[in-house]
């Protein structure tokens, strides 16, 4: 088995908000990150895929594939958007760096045939980093 | 959904790499440079990991405020600027970095109750990093 991660980087805006909350407790809660107008962040994206290696091709995964899908399923989808406004999944779910793990996830599940998709890491600044590997 | 999110905390220390159980020879030809008796320091990265569920109400694993307070409190207080030596979990231990991610491990996983501590993983160097899990507690 062997592991292969891709690198990619995407500039996104933010804000935290949960409207089930009071305007003190989601102050309380999210701090600076509940600011209405938003904030932005340069992510860095690690996708890994794990496999054996093709013996005709000596890859784990087409590399132009992997690229081409975490181009057309998330940087065209997230690069230079507020997360919250134009982003599906954060229409009704906060755009935490946990929760953009987890749709990120979703988003190239489904699109990567050979490879087996390992782990989403997204870095939201080079001291905060989230692993998702697709648990319930 | 379970996530695992990392914070990077930075501290600077010295310390002196010694063991009473061996001599001076074996103590020069173990430790090397790092057995200078008047000791040398690093700026240590320490990375902590925890998991869990990500909560509904919050988007989150666990509230980074409360992790960076903990770790502030528990950890860079207690290392920063100091002699590593000098400290109680290191009278009878070496300083090693393996040493000192074990002892922060055990720091985080008795105190820090707000989400599942995963592994400390410690830089010394740009060249070197060491890692926890609590495997062989």
């Amino acid at each position: 088995m062997i592991y292969l991660t891709r690198k990619a980087e995407f500039s996104a805006s933010h804000f935290y908000h949960n409207p089930e909350f009071t305007p003190e407790e989601n102050q309380r809660v999210f701090g600076r990150c509940n600011n209405p107008n938003g904030h932005g962040h340069n992510y860095t994206l690690e996708v890994t895929v794990k496999g054996a290696v093709d013996p005709k091709s000596g890859f784990v995964v087409d590399l132009k594939q992997l690229k081409d899908v975490m181009s057309r399923e998330v940087l065209d989808a997230l690069d230079h958007r507020f997360l919250n406004k134009e982003v599906p999944e954060f229409f009704a779910m906060i755009p935490t760096t946990e929760n953009l793990a987890i749709a990120i996830w979703q988003r190239l599940a489904p699109k990567l045939n050979a490879a087996l998709l390992h782990r989403v890491r997204v870095y939201e600044t080079p001291d905060l980093f989230v692993d998702f590997y697709g648990e319930a | 959904m379970k996530a695992h999110l990392t914070r990077r905390y930075m501290f600077s220390a010295s310390h002196r790499l010694h063991s009473d159980r061996m001599s001076a020879e074996e103590n020069r030809a173990t430790y090397g440079k790092c057995n200078n008796p008047y000791g040398h320091g690093h700026n240590y990265m320490v990375e902590v990991t925890v998991s869990g569920p990500v909560h509904n109400h919050t988007g989150m694993v666990c509230n980074l405020v409360d992790l960076d307070g903990f770790v502030h409190t528990h950890i860079l207080q207690r290392y920063d600027h100091q002699n590593l030596n000098l400290l109680s979990e290191f009278a009878r231990e070496v300083p090693t970095t393996e040493n000192l991610s074990i002892a922060i491990y055990e720091i985080v996983k008795r105190g820090f109750h707000k989400a599942h501590l995963e592994k400390i993983r410690i830089e010394e160097t740009m060249m070197n990093s060491f890692e926890y899990t609590g495997e062989g507690r």
